[in-house]
């Protein structure tokens, strides 16, 4: 047992460091939920990916490197240790491409991963309806069989970056009267087409992260179903599973944020306010915690194991270590800490960090719906009752 | 990097896992308690041969001369099961100590004899632990004086009452003491090993917690169905589960930087009993709320983990005191 990085890793991780070093803007783009901070960020992903950074994981032709995991944590580590941007385009790299990968056909995966990677198409998912949220297989919109595709009506919410995105996946159900998990159908849609009505929502901090997104008859063509039509909840769960787990939430941000936040506690933390160092101290030892939690879940999967109900736990744990970072922060900087923006000493990080931070306990999955994954499948304790037994927990 | 463990080290903790599962622990715990230590003793003798009280101890005294990773895989076995005596000073710091003194004849006059489990040691290191656990049947005597080892004799009083009965503590007289040696190193080391086994202790005392709540939840129906179908209890039990399987890798962590010698490994160390000493108290709280009042009688097991885990709680250094060296050690490292 050692976490000791070998020579290869050690030198992708000061190429890397390099390089962000030399790129990374200096002044923070604007958010990428405004319209001109998305385009920045944009720009920002192609130029990531014209240095083969873009999906460090990703084989080669796809525009990525082959990164092994290990390299791929070094790769965030770094990337949020050198304050560089929040991903644009991490529904599409996180959660959409896992799935063609597993269930996409070679033709689908030549056609939308490398513009993906460029985010020339920056994607965003579309799985929640206004009578669907953590209960998703009771999701009503629907796919209809049309000549040499499908015609997609319904309305979606939630839809994280619908509002500047070029495109977006989601399920809907393909066999009328089918209930739950059956008979539905995992596509891929131009949010331009048309019969595609976006509107966008307003978050917290007033900006535009989500969307509504209605739908009318918009065609489809049989070669963006990913998977057998039928079958998209199957597909799907590749999906949640990196949502949840490993993929999206690396340690690499929150150790960053940890650091952050023990540099800020030694340079204007009051000394005499012992119960806010010990929360100090406590927020740091957890994103350790979660870092050592992550190394142990790459070892497993390199080895030949699979995720399972353990992303359950990461998720449950990264997201109120978010929190509790975040507000930590603000405590320790006072009255002041309620700035945002340029007022704040420090640029709005913590305060705007604050409010997205909020969002993660509930989203790909509530805290509650989380609980009930780790209980029932990791502790196996029974399951509430029979009429939810298909219950899948996303 | 290749952090998880070995093949080995699941097949170990397996075996001992399987001697103690055997034993009936709670009567050697009780009886412990009351002054009689024959069943107890009895553990340890297992538990010597199947190597656990020599891999502390390097080879050229004995010993097995294991990496830490080893000994933090036994101590959770050993906590799981709530072993009683003083673990994390005979098994830990003591020949920890002994063995970094430098002081070869001392060394190897008591090694040998702790390697084979023939005798157990006790250290009272104050602040941080001042009292003396078992030093009544201790044949090995310490105290840590600032940089000095002190060799003192045995108690013949009573012991003072613990909230944990078979924590059978001892006050260490002053005067009449023996001064064997005198090395910061081995002190400090001595103190990072006590530390680290309690915190295995601890997580090991956890898991037993949980794992002893989800069956009782399983198997106790009220209102028609087993409690462990209500989301309230479902919901606590999730939150344990998540804590333990966060604090095991500090508690792995930590112990990987003892033996690579990382200049991290003092900071380490404390958030791993930072994390045990939580998550392991959260699961004891948890524990006695699924098993109602079943769980707070005296003849019920709950109470035998639950009074060990707030005994090993403030043991070894208190929450507060680590939390700030994690901070300290921290310092000048932050962005």
């Amino acid at each position: 047992m050692d976490l000791d990085l070998d020579e290869r890793t050690l030198e992708f991780r000061s190429e890397v460091r390099q390089w962000l070093a030399a790129n990374v803007p200096e002044r923070p783009l604007e958010s990428f939920n405004t319209a001109k901070g998305f385009e920045q960020h944009r720009a920002w992903e192609a130029k990531l990916a014209d240095a083969g950074y873009a999906a460090v994981a990703w084989p080669a032709e796809y525009g990525g490197r082959e990164a092994s995991m290990l390299e791929w944590l070094v790769f965030e580590e770094e990337y949020y240790a050198a304050g560089a941007p929040g991903r644009v385009n991490q529904n599409g790299i996180f959660m959409l491409a896992p799935t063609l990968f597993s269930h996409g056909t070679p033709e689908q995966r030549e056609r939308v991963l490398p513009a993906m990677a460029r985010s020339d198409v920056v994607w965003a998912q579309a799985w929640s309806e206004p009578d669907a949220g953590s209960d998703i297989a009771s999701l009503r919109s629907t796919a209809t069989r049309t000549e040499g595709g499908w015609l997609l009506s319904g309305q979606k919410t939630w839809s994280s970056r619908a509002a500047f995105a070029d495109a977006a996946f989601g399920l809907f159900r393909s066999e009328p009267g089918s209930e739950r998990h059956r008979g539905l159908i995992y596509v891929m849609f131009d949010l331009r087409a048309e019969g595609v009505q976006v509107r966008p929502i307003a978050q917290l901090d007033g900006e535009y992260g989500f969307a509504e997104i209605f739908l009318d008859g918009v065609f489809v063509p049989d070669a963006d179903v990913i998977g057998e039509p039928g079958d998209g909840w199957r597909v799907a769960m590749t999906t949640a599973n990196n949502e949840r787990g490993l993929s999206l939430r690396s340690p690499g941000r929150f150790l960053a944020s940890a650091d952050k936040l023990v540099g800020l506690w030694h340079r204007q933390g009051d000394t005499s306010d012992t119960a806010l160092a010990e929360r100090v101290a406590d927020a740091w030892i957890r994103a350790r915690a979660y870092q050592l939690y992550t190394c142990n879940t790459v070892t497993r999967l390199s080895e030949g194991g699979d995720l399972g109900p353990e992303s359950s736990v990461n998720k449950l744990y990264w997201s109120h270590l978010d929190v509790e970072l975040h507000e930590t922060a603000l405590d320790l900087l006072g009255p002041a800490a309620e700035l945002t923006g340029e007022a704040a000493s420090d640029g709005g990080h913590w305060s705007a960090g604050y409010l997205f931070a909020l969002a993660g306990p509930i989203y790909g999955g509530t805290d509650q719906i989380q609980r009930n994954i780790v209980a029932e499948r990791l502790l196996g304790l029974p399951r509430e009752s029979s009429a939810n037994r298909n219950r899948s927990g996303s | 990097m290749r952090f998880a463990l070995s093949r080995e080290q699941r097949d170990f903790s397996s075996s001992i896992a399987a001697m103690l599962a055997d034993s009936d622990t709670p009567a050697a715990i009780r009886a412990w308690a009351g002054g009689k230590h024959e069943p107890g003793l009895a553990l340890w003798r297992q538990l010597a041969e199947l190597g656990v009280t020599a891999l502390a101890v390097p080879e050229r005294y004995d010993g097995i001369g294991a990496g830490t990773v080893d000994l933090v895989v036994a101590l959770e076995q050993i906590g799981y099961h709530a072993v009683p005596g003083p673990i994390a000073e005979s098994l830990a710091a003591v020949p920890a100590l002994l063995a970094e003194l430098g002081e070869t004849d001392l060394a190897a006059s008591r090694l040998p004899a702790l390697a084979s489990g023939t005798s157990i040691a006790t250290l009272k290191t104050p602040p941080a632990v001042p009292h003396a656990l078992d030093a009544d049947i201790a044949e090995l005597r310490l105290c840590l004086d600032g940089d000095a080892v002190l060799e003192f004799p045995r108690p013949d009083g009573a012991p003072l009452t613990s909230i944990d009965p078979a924590r059978r503590l001892f006050d260490v007289p002053g005067g009449n003491t023996t001064r064997l040696a005198t090395a910061a190193a081995a002190t400090e080391r001595a103190l990072l090993l006590g530390t680290l086994a309690c915190a295995a202790q601890l997580v090991g005392a956890g898991q037993w917690l949980l794992d002893s709540s989800v069956d009782y939840a399983k198997n106790r129906v009220q209102y028609g169905k087993p409690i462990g179908q209500y989301q309230a209890v479902k919901h606590m039990l999730a939150d344990v589960a998540t804590e333990l399987e966060l604090a095991r890798p500090l508690l792995h962590g930590a112990a990987v930087a003892v033996d690579s010698g990382t200049d991290t490994v003092r900071r380490d160390v404390s958030a791993a009993k930072v994390s045990a000493a939580d998550a392991a108290y959260r699961a004891a709280r948890t524990a006695l709320q699924v098993h109602g009042a079943i769980g707070y009688t005296a003849e019920h097991a709950t109470g035998l983990w639950l009074t060990r885990v707030r005994a090993l709680h403030g043991a070894w250094g208190t929450q507060a005191w680590h939390r700030a060296r994690v901070l300290g050690e921290l310092a000048g490292t932050g962005r």
